[in-house]
């Protein structure tokens, strides 16, 4: 049910913004003729400062959010598959890189993002590397504790009583049962990427501040806020229903991986 | 006890460490020149080489990690380019708006965290647990900065009852203190309300289980006595943990609860620090916020020991 509803509404996001250039007009067009105006049969979300159209922006800013959101979490679960696996199994090894984790779990995300982006400039690049860095801790800390609880298996025993080395080991036996535990977390570090996102554009250190996205276009309409409302909360309105969308998926994947789980 | 509290201190000093070499290699590694984002964009290659002897960036890294952390260790966090004075006492300056800021939202949401997580562990399953849960997710989803503009609108600008943002100093007023925080609180609060209830419900309905509940309700407690002598009590570990592990969570909301409000507090100074390219403030307040963070969870570990005589070190 939840995975239905979360799923659905995050493949409607996903086709409305890779679709856009199809119906939603230009987001970039100026007309200063236009300014701030409110609802209108050829703006249907009026127009912002500089005469553009809000409701184009706003299918627009999709796709940062969903780019993002959905590569920040990619590269976190790749980043913390790959730790977590190493920490689980090589014992000599965990203490270690468990004590590392836990630094850089001590880094608060957003100032550490801000840090970065204001050395290196706005980018989409290095924006989703500060966004994952602070989320694989998390990812990783998950998957170790799986790999903890599979590798005494009788079935992972027997493969290694069998003669299987290494790599295949961690690959064939012990890498699936990671999977679903994995997905859960991933959808929740995707949630907050596209919240952490939309955070530093909304303070211009995000993404460059000509591309549409939700934050930049609440940072630059925000002045306007008491005449022209809708700059400032369809963005928003988008925003949180993408996050809602991705939470909704994670909770109904957890619920169908793990059904103790929900009655919690 | 003792050997115990002192390991964590240790453990806690190493984490540090760690910290400080993390948070050092990757801004030194960063694609970026601190010198020359310190100098402006049209500064001259003299300039910029000024400012990389006077940061003592031209020793080796080794070298430049060593002096960091032995002025660090002198209470030395730096000194902002723009302002020529101690970051650290900036720092001070701004601190009243983000302490009331935060302690009002630590406050509001553990109250309200805490009651309506019991609550809805109390009727699991019924109408008004679906509600709360329901949300509770939309609580930590909707980002604080959208929260606060769509309350300002609504109860700043639409309804008038509110300041629309700023912030008064206690010793100037506590009524218009508080008036100006009511909002930014509330913001503040929503995710953390969520995230506290949402604990709180699962913590509650795992105590809610155990054995000595049928027998305190055998005996005949009353549900207030079995909910909160018996069941709260015994759920307070996991609240406590979620409570200090959402401290940096905390901190990226206080930097856009800041700036939507224009709430001259540490927030604000991280973000006009970076619009006016003061790198050290940067530097700095990132790091102490790190060692807050690994001393916050410090205390939290040690307080388990307060809540639950079980747990014996």
């Amino acid at each position: 049910m939840l995975v239905l509803a979360g799923g659905g509404l995050l493949m409607l996001l996903v086709v409305l913004a890779v679709a856009a250039p199809l119906y939603a007009g230009d987001p970039e067009a100026l007309d200063p003729f236009i300014r701030l105006q409110p609802p209108s049969g050829e703006h249907w979300l009026g127009t912002d400062n500089l005469g553009r159209d809000v409701l184009a922006r706003t299918i627009y800013g999709a796709r940062i959010s969903l780019i993002v959101g959905l590569m920040s979490a990619f590269l976190a679960a790749i980043a913390g598959l790959t730790i977590g696996i190493i920490a689980g199994y090589l014992r000599s090894f965990d203490n270690l890189i468990m004590r590392v984790m836990d630094a850089l779990m001590s880094i608060p995300t957003f100032l550490l993002a801000i840090a970065l982006i204001s050395l290196t400039g706005p980018g989409i690049g290095i924006l989703i590397f500060a966004v994952a860095l602070p989320e694989t801790p998390s990812v990783s800390r998950l998957v170790r504790s799986v790999v903890l609880s599979v590798r005494e298996r009788p079935y992972v025993q027997a493969a290694i009583c069998g003669g299987a080395r290494l790599p295949k080991v961690m690959l064939r036996h012990i890498l699936p049962s990671t999977f679903a535990a994995l997905m859960v977390q991933s959808a929740t570090v995707c949630a907050s990427a596209i919240m952490t996102e939309a955070g530093l554009s909304f303070l211009g250190v995000g993404v460059p501040p000509e591309i549409p996205s939700w934050g930049n276009m609440i940072a630059s309409s925000r002045l306007y806020l008491a005449t022209a409302p809708l700059t400032v909360l369809a963005p928003g309105v988008f925003l949180a229903i993408t996050v809602l969308a991705v939470n909704l998926l994670g909770d109904g994947l957890r619920d169908l991986f793990d059904p103790r789980s929900r009655s919690r | 006890m003792c050997t115990y509290i002192l390991r964590r201190m240790v453990s806690a000093i190493a984490v540090m460490a760690m910290v400080g070499i993390f948070i050092f290699v990757l801004l030194r590694l960063a694609p970026g020149d601190p010198a020359a984002i310190m100098a402006g964009r049209n500064a001259t290659a003299e300039a910029i080489a000024g400012i990389r002897e006077q940061l003592g960036l031209n020793e080796p890294l080794p070298v430049q990690f060593m002096l960091w952390v032995s002025s660090m260790l002198h209470g030395d966090f730096g000194t902002s380019i723009f302002s020529g004075r101690p970051v650290f006492e900036l720092v001070l300056q701004r601190l009243e708006p983000t302490l009331s800021l935060s302690l009002m939202t630590l406050a509001l949401s553990v109250t309200l965290g805490v009651s309506l997580g019991v609550l809805a562990a109390w009727r699991a399953g019924g109408l008004l647990d679906r509600t709360l849960t329901l949300f509770a997710t939309l609580g930590y989803s909707v980002p604080v900065f959208v929260v606060g503009y769509f309350l300002v609108y609504l109860l700043a600008i639409g309804a008038g009852w509110l300041p629309v943002q700023g912030y008064v100093q206690i010793e100037n007023g506590l009524g218009g203190w508080f008036a100006h925080l009511v909002l930014p609180t509330v913001t503040l609060s929503l995710p953390y309300i969520a995230l506290i209830a949402r604990i709180t419900r699962a913590s509650m309905l795992e105590v809610l289980s155990e054995d000595y509940m049928r027998t305190a309700a055998a005996k005949g407690a009353s549900a207030y006595a079995m909910l909160v002598h018996h069941a709260l009590k015994n759920a307070g570990v996991p609240i406590l943990t979620v409570v200090g592990l959402s401290f940096a969570y905390l901190i990226g909301g206080v930097v856009l609860t800041e700036t939507v409000f224009n709430i001259p507090g540490v927030g604000r100074m991280v973000v006009d620090a970076v619009n006016s390219r003061d790198y050290p403030i940067i530097q700095s307040v990132l790091i102490m916020v790190s060692g807050l963070y690994v001393l916050i969870n410090l205390a939290v570990d040690l307080a388990y020991t307060l809540i639950d005589p079980r747990i014996r070190y």
